[in-house]
């Protein structure tokens, strides 16, 4: 009779084996990971005798646990693997890639039976024979004079023999557990000495002086040896969640609390209100720790990807990593785990070259694949870089037209960057050959779209013949973000942070002024460039406000790499807030992300920025473009909208500037200035500036020179003049109304500046003035 | 032996309408609600149950009845889902009634497209026609945007 028919019966009929199997498929798949890095790892540092008994151990867990539950397939091919692994252990046998590949392979396999019994409950009828027949090759090389791979005595392993800090025998695990006695195991040691070939726990169990469930316990008290120092439980990834849950519940009432100590004088209540929330705070900020994993978990799996691959197409690549243990909420590590995949796959397939064409290109053949990870800002970055071909730019602008993703003359016209970003454009794939590992024409833009949808950002440089940068930005975690919320119709929404880029303000008169039509399209001047102009109210077909609106809110958000400005009737306040899926009979609706539960109890929508800025087609890039550079042209008319640098010269006059025609705001000491034909002089930067007093020049009398001079740097043509002030007031940003005055001289004119009267500096005329014509400073 | 029902009734427009009373979570009364803006028609927005956002499906506008005026605030009857409860909204509540199975028939042929489709039967009870809404019918929503 088989040894194993015993323990699967009882599989069957006794309470808590499904734990222990579930327990040993979720370690033995981890061994499994943990045995293809420790694996890789040893292919670089061949002589690491930590590593190999790391993955020793994990192919002897295997075999001893999957025995015990009667797993025969694990069981024949875990022995032989483990064989394998003795001979490299004795030293006999040295690792090369052809056995690294066989014992991945053998990995696979191993996995494939794990995958079967978790879904079916048996080991399936798949064939491992060519596993076990190419790990026997293997041994075949090897001197017979080594013998057969030792069986376990009482829990005996080669680890064991060598170690001094060895676990405990099994034997003594369960004497100690009085789970049998010392005889029982003596007697099944004698047994196994005369030729039974069972391990120990196998033997007990067929006599029945041990439960299986005891033997399993028992192996993983002694695995558990090699890891005092594990301090940790598992828990389920649902009860996390609805912890996470419940936290958000009391982050709401947390905010409803505090809303009412602005009516209330109680200080015992406002205290202990305060206590709420300082612990509330702590208790999220202590569960959301708990759903943070280091990046290092999805990364792990990278460089066995990497391997298949290179060995795949016969290339060499070194993967490095930085910033492993940078941490990440569960379910974003779980959301960028393909994306980074493919971004992988990609990157190994198109990026790096052949060896010899490194070599040609005087690189070392052995292409790198950088991987580093790092919080900045709240947001955590991933950057991953290869030194190998680049993007062809040109090449890709060419696919762009022929694909008709852009027109010629489009791309006749695009930047550097924003070509790059065309590989992220749907239906584009730049490598003319289409290989079997990437490259299918769903690619990047798939990347994209799913970094996209959990509020991240993804961008490309590249420089032909050198590589290739992919920085990612993604959010701490999706479950509680901060958010702005505004109001419009009556209704509040809540936008995303991260998509927020500031607000502008536009008080009465001045917002007729600065809101502008184009082809029917509402935009507003900011800071030269046109912004186009979403209005929330007509978005979401709802009525504004009544009354005239004394001003205009404008939130510049972020949509992909487009900014637009979305007109809102009022913006509220920024608040932490919880967020909830909406309904599926809601799911239609594309322009909201889902709903939070405001301070006051009343549901307010969260508004998808992309999906709003898509609906009201601000996305689409051609008009965008074609915007910035109308944009571009009307900077040059003198009411547009500036920046305006104010200052004061002489004791009382105001006077303005153009903020883009100052180069540099510095501060000279009074003993610095030196006089060259009769003009003051100052060495600048290596060069000799020329200064001109303003309120000398404007008649406004000389003031008492302070110690410090006040000088505004004027920068043209390579050559620079200083203009001497009395005291920088301020920067504006306005649309000013020129006043033109009769034989103004070196003035544009005046206009009304916050409230005040403010001569407007024509710098070019001043200079021709003073015979300092921009061309012809002397120096 | 006649296989008796219970089933938790309420009023929309002067029509006596009744849910399987093991579908309904729970009745509340009038909550505040967020309106969704572009939403379907027969969606009249989110409530806040207990910390928890509920879809409101306005059973009027689904069934093709009058609008509600203003003044005319409706209740909840909360329908228990795997994936979250949703709400609907009624004009009133009405008792618990126990039905019996012979007194069931198929809605009659005169009762219109729309209407029907809602509707799985009626009970013939004595002082009032009950009619047995398709609770699944009712919370589903056609992917069609508001006029």
């Amino acid at each position: 009779m088989d040894p194993n028919q015993p323990a699967n019966q009882l599989t069957n009929t006794m309470d808590g084996m499904d734990e222990v199997i579930k327990e040993f498929l979720v370690e033995s798949n981890e061994g499994l990971d943990r045995f293809d890095r420790d694996l890789i790892a040893l292919e670089k540092d061949k002589t690491s005798r930590e590593l190999l008994d790391s993955i020793f151990r994990a192919v002897h867990t295997i075999k001893g646990t999957g025995g015990v539950l009667g797993y025969e397939k694990l069981v024949s091919i875990s022995h032989v693997g483990e064989s394998v692994l003795s001979k490299m252990r004795d030293g006999v046998l040295l690792l090369s890639p052809e056995i690294a590949t066989v014992l991945l392979a053998m990995a696979d396999s191993l996995r494939r039976i794990l995958e079967q019994i978790a879904l079916n409950g048996n080991e399936g009828d798949g064939d491992c024979s060519r596993v076990v027949q190419k790990l026997s090759e293997l041994l075949k090389d090897v001197r017979p004079s080594a013998d057969q791979p030792a069986r376990d005595r009482v829990g005996d392993s080669p680890v064991q023999a060598k170690d001094r800090n060895s676990p405990p025998r099994l034997g003594e695990i369960l004497v100690s557990a009085e789970h049998c006695g010392a005889d029982d195991v003596r007697v099944a040691v004698q047994l196994q000495e005369e030729g039974d070939p069972r391990p120990v726990g196998e033997i007990l169990v067929s006599k029945r002086v041990v439960a299986p469930l005891a033997i399993a316990e028992a192996l993983k008290a002694q695995i558990e040896h090699h890891d005092i120092t594990s301090n940790t439980i598992r828990v389920d990834v649902a009860l996390l969640d609805k912890v996470m849950n419940l936290v958000g519940e009391l982050v709401l009432a947390r905010n409803q609390v505090l809303q009412f100590t602005g009516t209330q004088e109680d200080s015992g209540f406002l205290s202990t209100a305060q206590r709420l929330n300082l612990i509330t705070t702590e208790l999220q900020e202590g569960v959301m720790k708990t759903r943070m994993q280091p990046i290092g978990n999805v990364w792990s799996k990278l460089p066995r990807i990497v391997r298949d691959l290179s060995v795949g197409c016969g290339k060499r690549v070194e993967v490095q990593m930085e910033g492993t243990e940078t941490e990440l909420d569960k379910t974003i590590i779980e959301a960028i785990k393909d994306p980074l995949t493919h971004i992988i796959r990609n990157a190994v397939d198109h990026g790096i070259e052949m060896p010899d064409v490194r070599v040609a290109r005087g690189k070392s053949p052995d292409g790198r694949l950088m991987l580093r990870a790092f919080h900045e800002g709240g947001q955590v970055n991933i950057e991953i870089s290869d030194d190998g071909d680049g993007i062809a730019t040109e090449k890709l602008k060419a696919k762009a037209v022929a694909k008709g993703i852009i027109t010629a003359e489009h791309a006749a016209r695009m930047s550097e960057r924003e070509v790059l970003n065309l590989v992220f454009a749907p239906g584009l794939s730049t490598v003319e050959q289409v290989s079997n590992i990437s490259g299918r024409g769903v690619g990047m833009d798939v990347v994209k779209t799913n970094i996209e949808k959990i509020g991240g950002t993804v961008d490309v440089q590249s420089t032909s013949g050198q590589g290739t940068l992919l920085k990612i930005k993604i959010p701490l975690t999706l479950a509680i973000i901060p958010a702005l919320v505004v109001t419009s119709g009556g209704e509040r929404f809540a936008i995303p942070q991260v998509s927020l880029v500031e607000l502008v303000r536009c008080e009465g008169e001045q917002a007729g002024h600065s809101i502008e039509d184009v082809h029917g399209a509402s935009v507003y001047r900011l800071r030269g460039n046109l912004l186009p102009l979403v209005y929330l109210n007509r978005e979401l077909h709802i009525s504004t406000a009544q009354g005239a609106a004394q001003s205009v809110n404008i939130v510049v958000l972020q949509a992909g790499d487009r900014q637009f400005g979305l007109v809102v009737d009022d913006i509220n306040d920024t608040e932490e807030i919880v967020v909830k899926p909406l309904s599926k009979q809601l799911k239609g609706v594309s322009c909201f992300a889902g709903a939070t539960i405001m301070g006051d109890g009343r549901v307010a929508l969260i508004l998808d920025v992309l999906g709003l800025a898509q609906m009201a087609r601000v996305v689409s890039e051609l008009r965008e473009k074609s915007l910035a550079e109308h944009g571009a042209k009307s900077t040059d008319n003198l009411d547009a909208r500036e920046s305006w640098l104010l200052f004061r010269i002489g004791s009382g006059g105001r006077m303005a500037m153009p903020l883009s025609l100052v180069s540099r705001l510095e501060e000279f000491p009074v003993s610095q200035v030196e006089r060259s034909t009769g003009q003051e002089v100052i060495q600048y930067r290596e060069q000799i500036m020329p200064l001109i007093r303003l309120a000398q020049a404007f008649g406004h009398g000389a003031v008492a020179d302070s110690e410090l001079l006040q000088v505004i740097v004027y920068s043209s043509h390579g050559r620079s003049v200083g203009l001497i002030v009395n005291e920088i007031l301020d920067i504006v940003d306005q649309q000013v109304a020129v006043q033109h005055i009769h034989d103004a001289g070196a003035l544009r004119g005046t206009a009304v500046i916050q409230q005040h009267v403010t001569d407007l500096l024509d710098v070019p005329a001043l200079l021709a003035e003073q015979h300092l014509s921009s061309e012809g400073v002397v120096a | 032996m006649n296989i008796e029902r219970q089933l938790c009734t309420f009023f929309l427009q002067g029509l006596f309408f009744g849910v399987e009373v093991e579908r309904v979570q729970e009745v509340i009364r009038y909550q505040e609600m967020t309106r969704v803006p572009l939403a379907p028609a027969v969606i009249a927005g989110l409530i806040n149950l207990r910390g928890q956002i509920v879809t409101a499906i306005d059973l009027r506008q689904q069934l093709g009845l009058s609008a509600r005026t203003s003044e005319e605030l409706p209740m909840n009857v909360v329908i228990r889902r795997d994936d979250g409860p949703i709400s609907l909204l009624v004009d009133e509540i009405g008792d618990v009634v126990e039905v019996d199975e012979h007194l069931f028939e198929h809605p009659p042929d005169t009762l219109d497209g729309q209407r029907r489709e809602f509707i799985r039967g009626v009970y013939k009870l004595k002082e009032q026609l009950l009619l047995l809404l398709d609770s699944e019918k009712a919370m589903s929503v056609v992917g069609n945007r508001p006029a």
